[in-house]
């Protein structure tokens, strides 16, 4: 199977606001397969979105080659167009004054579809994403998932060979997360061939759904393998939920030794941490140096590595 | 090779939303129809206090409707890329495969559409409550002259479109600065030519200045005070309509480029 995407030593900086140069991009090299879905996880400012807007003919790498179906992003833009779509979360695109079969329609346009084929496209999208009855109201009317539901069938009215998805659940109720979700695995499933790229900062969307998936933090891939395979990296490790009451340098507790990943929460009077820990044993240094510092245990458990972990372990802290 | 359906489908789709979408807001009525009646209701007043000759109504009357397309040139096209980008409608456009020009295209010939819907309107109640009177010798050349106008008018809004698209807020401001001084310079009110020869040769970049006066000429005939004969009005207003076009495909381009090296296309709020 041959690459739909190959990223090769890509640099992208940009003039950083009056405080000098902003890297956004360090030396990135990734490639995806035809017919993957692959993700890129990382928090806000990783440099996911600035990839993908490469990806999208949008913005020029600094230095680097990225290739799309083949084509260079830099000198065969006309060949790479007609065969990728995008969307982001958050931006809907379109006129609120325009139906949503109307902007839709406008979309479908831009990719020279006949209007007959485009308002089949759209018919049966609307219906996949429960927004039939929705089509003949103006945007400005209709909910923020809704306005998201259109928005990926814009993406995907132009059946395009490859996608990208810019965080497309973003700020989304679970319903219309999920209505969202099952379509992007159907899509994959059925398209034999199309290409997904998904950027998420939701490590449970880029579990459930991602053939591979890349870490990315401070425009630098921490690591690229399969959820399963990144997972088995912790093997090693142990990851506990420690649930205690409010002590004082809780932050502290990450520098202990034997701690290789921390994560705080704090729900309500209690803080819930979890820790990524080398050996099992270290987690009875940790409670008695909470203990130490006045926090008081309330539970403790042992859990399986997830994604989330993964990120605690590589980078240190967790996305939020 | 240029796929002409592609770029025919996409001059349609965005003309669309230009021409449908905004007669659905029927404040546009008194915005676009009663407001420039005002105006236009102030001149003609003071035309007749003075004792102006009636021609001069006449010539408000016009210039009055066809404020509409100056300021549908400087705000629906010449600022519309930098409202694209800020509600990221700009990046699709750009990452779509059909040309840009054809998204100008559609801006322009949706503009022209609503805008000529409004102007008439205007020129209508304007002949009807001042008595306008009119010696239309050529309805044809009449014609043509208007839309040639608006060719050259819209042709230097995608010009404009695309200059703006690369400085954003700040080319927004030079928008509002523009206003004024070429109701002034293009004669919106009286007989360019009162000018002097020379200043209103120079307004003439500004297309409305050749087609006013020559639509004025055809309209009220040597009532008009014409700047240069009807003809050369018009052969001069279809050089810089070709200009301008061509100006604002290579304008667009290099502004493209210059957007996704610098990253302009994609950050906001600049």
């Amino acid at each position: 199977m041959s690459d739909a995407i190959e990223v090769k030593s890509v640099t992208r900086v940009f003039g950083g606001n009056g405080k000098g140069p902003a890297k956004a991009l360090d030396d990135v090299s990734l490639s995806v397969k035809e017919g993957e879905l692959f993700g890129l996880l990382g928090p806000n400012g990783a440099g996911k979105t600035t990839l993908i807007k490469i990806l999208a003919t949008l913005l020029l790498p600094s230095s680097g080659q990225v290739k799309v179906l083949g084509y260079d992003v830099e000198k065969e833009v006309d060949k790479i167009r007609p065969r990728i779509n995008m969307v982001s979360g958050g931006d809907v695109g379109g006129y609120g004054l325009l139906t949503v079969r109307e902007n839709l329609w406008m979309f479908s346009q831009f990719y020279g579809i006949p209007t007959k084929e485009a308002n089949e496209r759209i018919d049966h999208l609307l219906k996949l994403f429960a927004l039939d009855d929705k089509s003949n109201a103006k945007v400005r009317t209709i909910s923020t998932g809704q306005k998201q539901k259109m928005n990926v069938i814009r993406g995907f009215v132009t059946e395009p060979d490859v996608i990208y998805l810019d965080e497309p659940t973003l700020g989304l109720d679970v319903n219309a997360s999920f209505a969202i979700r099952t379509y992007l695995r159907k899509w994959v499933k059925e398209q034999k061939g199309k290409t997904m790229l998904l950027t998420t900062h939701y490590m449970v969307e880029a579990d459930e759904l991602c053939d591979r998936v890349a870490i990315i933090d401070k425009g630098k891939i921490l690591a690229c393998d399969t959820p399963i395979n990144l997972k088995r990296m912790l093997r090693r490790s142990s990851t506990f939920d420690v649930e205690t009451t409010i002590f004082p340098e809780i932050e502290s507790m990450g520098r202990l030794a034997g701690v290789e990943g921390f994560q705080v929460k704090q729900l309500g009077d209690k803080v819930v941490t979890r820790y990524v820990v080398e050996q099992e044993s270290v987690i009875a240094d940790v409670i008695s140096a909470i203990q130490s510092k006045g926090g008081k245990l309330t539970s403790l458990s042992k859990t399986e590595p997830t994604l989330e972990d993964v990120f605690i372990h590589l980078v240190g802290r967790g996305l939020e | 090779m240029i796929d002409w359906r592609l770029q025919c489908r996409a001059i349609y789709g965005r003309a669309y939303p230009r021409a449908i979408g905004a007669l659905r807001e029927p404040s546009w009525m008194f915005f676009d129809i009663f407001l420039p009646l005002l105006s236009i209701s102030a001149f003609i007043f003071y035309y007749r206090a003075l004792g102006a000759p009636a021609v001069y109504e006449g010539f408000v009357v016009i210039g009055g409707a066809m404020t509409a397309f100056w300021l549908s040139v400087m705000w629906g096209m010449a600022t519309q890329f930098y409202w694209e980008k800020e509600t990221g409608n700009l990046e699709l456009y750009m990452m779509a495969p059909m040309s840009k020009m054809s998204i100008l295209a559609g801006m322009a010939l949706g503009g022209m559409f609503l805008t000529s819907v409004r102007a008439i309107s205007t020129i209508v109640l304007g002949v009807i409550i001042f008595q306008v009177q009119m010696q239309l010798t050529s309805p044809l050349l009449l014609v043509f002259a208007f839309i040639i106008t608006l060719i050259a008018l819209y042709g230097m809004g995608m010009l404009f479109s695309s200059l703006y698209m690369f400085w954003g807020r700040g080319a927004w401001h030079l928008s509002n600065l523009m206003q004024e001084p070429i109701y002034l310079v293009s004669g919106f009110y009286f007989p360019v030519k009162q000018l002097g020869f020379y200043v209103a040769m120079a307004a003439s970049i500004i297309p409305i200045t050749l087609g006013l006066d020559s639509m004025r000429q055809i309209l009220f005939g040597a009532g008009a005070n014409g700047l240069l004969p009807v003809v050369e009005e018009i052969a001069i207003l279809c050089v810089v309509a070709v200009v301008f076009i061509i100006a604002a495909w290579y304008s667009l381009r290099h502004m493209e480029y210059l957007g996704k090296k610098e990253g302009r296309l994609v950050l906001r709020s600049q």
